[in-house]
């Protein structure tokens, strides 16, 4: 059997496991509000693997495994951002947060404001990260398809992307937060699994030595020292073509699109709304605090393991693997960036088979067909299991092939849930009706919208397909960070903030962070942005990072202070019972009356 | 929202209880929260600004970068058992009562 029919009875049975979950929960759901928290009934064991499979997305498993695998230490960076970023969630966030709202992130926004233009922002604001998170997942889905099935006809791709919305729109529809909370904790066992046996396995290897790993991942990679020392990716130093030094205007540029990525990590968690949402499936803030621990301890040991990941894959498969091979020109010689075949020695022309034959210099020429590596993880499973053509090969490759799918699963249907309960509950029942909404009519609504968001998200993931993944992912941090972190706090914490504060904060974030994107490199003016720059070409790149946060996120913070104190609205009492219930727990589960 | 209710929990929020527990919360929160994420941008500035220096070997091929990541790893375990315990120890007994006490006073 091979491996691609093998993965695809793996996921088929996934799918069906997960099925069975979610339609015995949807039976089980009386009340309306069990569509948004559950029930509230969770413990926080089971919500700390929750946590951990909502937010552990194909970025985690595939992506830094692919960016540690090729560019070396650099891919650990964001394996830091993500985990330190739990503390902020932990110490600010989560337990105030439970005890002050029912079932979404606007519920804590608007408890003391006007209820219309605050649930409008949050709701805006939450739908806009979530759609980004879910572009970003929904693309990797088709990705990792191409990669596992060896299919690379769009319109199969199409159909995939098809399928996994049309999985993630019945999770949500039917079984609502309690049948998303089974198949995220599913995912999460599965994927912890999958990642300790490629751990143990990859270490096997390495006789427990880690410095051995790392020797042997450095040897391989062509990149010497270098690949074990911060650099490759992030922060570069830009050599200035014309003089050959470094130009130190572009170095200090790169270095602080370094520091802004890590501030869009470390302060995007607690305003992501798929992860804010987990908060209110326990009955209790300290539920809530150990979930968050729980979920700390599951994350902080696979982030851990993404060390092995990465590195074994850089130690074991050939680069060329990994990079699904290196581009040639048309008489199938190796070629550098700008097209010229690469020579090899006194040879003008390598063939790719001759890749491996090429000085350390001529490979630093060669352009990889997938730069992403997104194939590493799965790739470092199939050697692990004996290699290409062998049974125990093409078994790892299609357990871990299954695990990649049910992890972008598991994710999709927690932001799809994020967005259409915020849109049944903020936009609907309390923007449109103005509170005058039954709960069954906003659970009605709730599904519907679940179905209309995931088929535009299905439209935008075919069409941006051309994307990367890992940008798309440092969007909706960027965005959560900047528009919804700062509100939160401001919310939970500050006596005076009010409507306006409110509103410019969550707005000025959220739209400091998509403008500077639209201006930054990423849009126009690189070889690699949406708008392909070619000599005299148009460009719009006003913005030189890539990462908005270290403007942005200030930004977001700056309009919040501002919109408060240039207006006289106080609300002290609403902010008495904030304070008081937040702190405490009083009141809990009672409706919040407006 | 009664204005009966609303004496409740403003009666609650100047109680001396609640400013001890506030203060105690925040006096533990707020100062951990600056120190990890300066901690944090430490690590980060440094791995951008001082690469030689992070590039040290220091037990065979790891070096002072790894050590640094590592350890990053090693305070967010440890912030979280200091939280977990001044949580439990100090924040959640004076936390549950004022709960009870709140709502007995709101179902009179």
């Amino acid at each position: 059997m091979s491996s691609t029919t093998l993965s695809a009875i793996l996921f088929v049975a996934f799918v069906v496991f997960t099925l069975v979950l979610v339609f015995r929960a949807g039976r089980s759901n009386k009340q309306s509000s069990d569509f948004y928290d559950g029930g509230g009934s969770f413990s926080g064991f089971q919500n700390g693997l929750a946590i951990a499979g909502d937010y552990m997305s194909a970025a985690s498993f595939l992506g830094i495994a692919g960016t540690i695998a090729l560019f070396g230490y650099d891919g650990f960076l964001y394996s830091i951002g993500f985990l330190v970023a739990w503390l902020v969630a932990l110490l600010l966030v989560a337990e105030p947060l439970r005890n002050s709202g029912r079932f979404t992130m606007g519920d804590v926004l608007a408890f003391r404001m006007k209820q219309r233009p605050v649930r409008g922002a949050a709701a805006t604001s939450t739908l806009v990260v979530s759609i980004f998170y879910l572009m970003a997942q929904m693309v990797g889905a088709g990705a990792l398809v191409s990669l596992l099935l060896g299919i690379n006809d769009p319109s199969a791709k199409n159909w995939i992307i098809g399928g996994v919305g049309i999985l993630m729109i019945v999770y949500v529809t039917v079984g609502g937060m309690k049948g998303t909370t089974y198949v995220q904790i599913v995912k999460a066992f599965l994927l912890m699994t999958g990642a300790i046996l490629l751990t143990v396995m990859v270490l096997w290897q390495f006789g427990f030595n880690i410095s051995d790993l790392l020797g042997a991942a450095r040897d391989a990679s062509g990149k010497g020292e270098a690949f074990l020392q911060p650099g490759l990716k992030f922060g570069k130093d830009v050599i200035d073509v014309a003089t050959g030094a470094i130009d130190p205007v572009k170095t200090l540029i790169s270095k602080l699109d370094l520091i802004s990525l890590g501030m869009a990590l470390v302060l995007g968690t607690a305003g992501l709304p798929h992860i804010l949402i987990r908060f209110y499936t326990v009955p209790t803030s300290k539920a809530a605090r150990k979930s968050v621990n729980w979920a700390i301890g599951n994350i902080g040991a696979f982030y851990l393991m993404t060390i092995a990941l990465g590195f074994g894959a850089a130690a074991l498969v050939s680069r060329a693997t990994l990079f699904r091979g290196f581009k040639v020109d048309a008489n199938g010689c190796l070629m550098d960036a700008k097209g010229m075949a690469i020579a090899n020695g006194d040879v003008a022309c390598t063939p790719l088979a001759d890749v491996g034959t090429l000085d350390a210099a001529a490979k630093a020429m060669l352009v990889p067909v997938d730069p992403s590596g997104n194939v590493a993880a799965p790739q470092l499973a199939q050697f692990l299991g004996g290699g290409e053509g062998t049974t125990g090969g093409a078994i790892m490759l299609a357990v871990i092939g299954a695990i990649a799918f049910a992890t972008i699963l598991a994710v999709v249907a927690g932001l799809t849930l994020a967005s259409s309960s915020s849109f049944a509950h903020d936009l609907y029942a309390n923007v449109i009706k103005k509170g005058t909404a039954s709960p069954a009519e906003e659970v009605r609504v709730a599904k519907i919208s679940a179905v209309v968001i995931g088929g535009i998200s299905i439209v935008l993931a075919i069409g941006a397909q051309g994307l990367n993944v890992a940008f798309l992912v440092a969007i909706a941090f960027a965005i959560a960070a900047s528009g919804n972190l700062p509100a939160v706090l401001y919310s939970l914490f500050w006596k005076n903030f009010n409507t306006r504060g409110a509103v410019w904060s969550i707005y000025g974030g959220l739209f400091s962070a998509v403008i500077l994107l639209v201006f930054s490199p990423n849009v126009s003016g690189a070889a690699t942005s949406l708008i392909p720059f070619v000599e005299g070409g148009v460009r719009f790149d006003f913005f030189p990072l890539a990462n908005p946060g270290i403007v942005s996120i200030p930004l977001g913070f700056f309009f919040g202070w501002l919109g408060t104190i240039t207006s006289s609205e106080r609300n002290l009492a609403k902010y008495a019972e904030l304070e008081v219930r937040s702190m405490t727990g009083a009141a809990i589960g009672k409706a919040v009356q407006h | 929202m009664s204005s009966k209710n609303e004496q409740v929990w403003s009666d609650t929020q100047a109680s001396p209880e609640f400013q001890d527990l506030k203060r105690k919360f925040r006096g533990f929160a707020f100062p951990l929260t600056v120190a990890f994420l300066v901690w944090y941008f430490l690590y980060v500035i440094l791995t951008a600004f001082a690469r030689e220096w992070v590039s040290t070997p220091v037990v065979g091929n790891i070096n002072i970068a790894f050590i640094l990541g590592l350890l990053q790893f090693a305070t967010t375990f440890l912030i979280m058992w200091l939280y977990e315990r001044h949580s439990s120890h100090s924040l959640d007994g004076p936390s549950d009562a004022l709960r009870d006490k709140v709502d007995k006073e709101l179902s009179k």
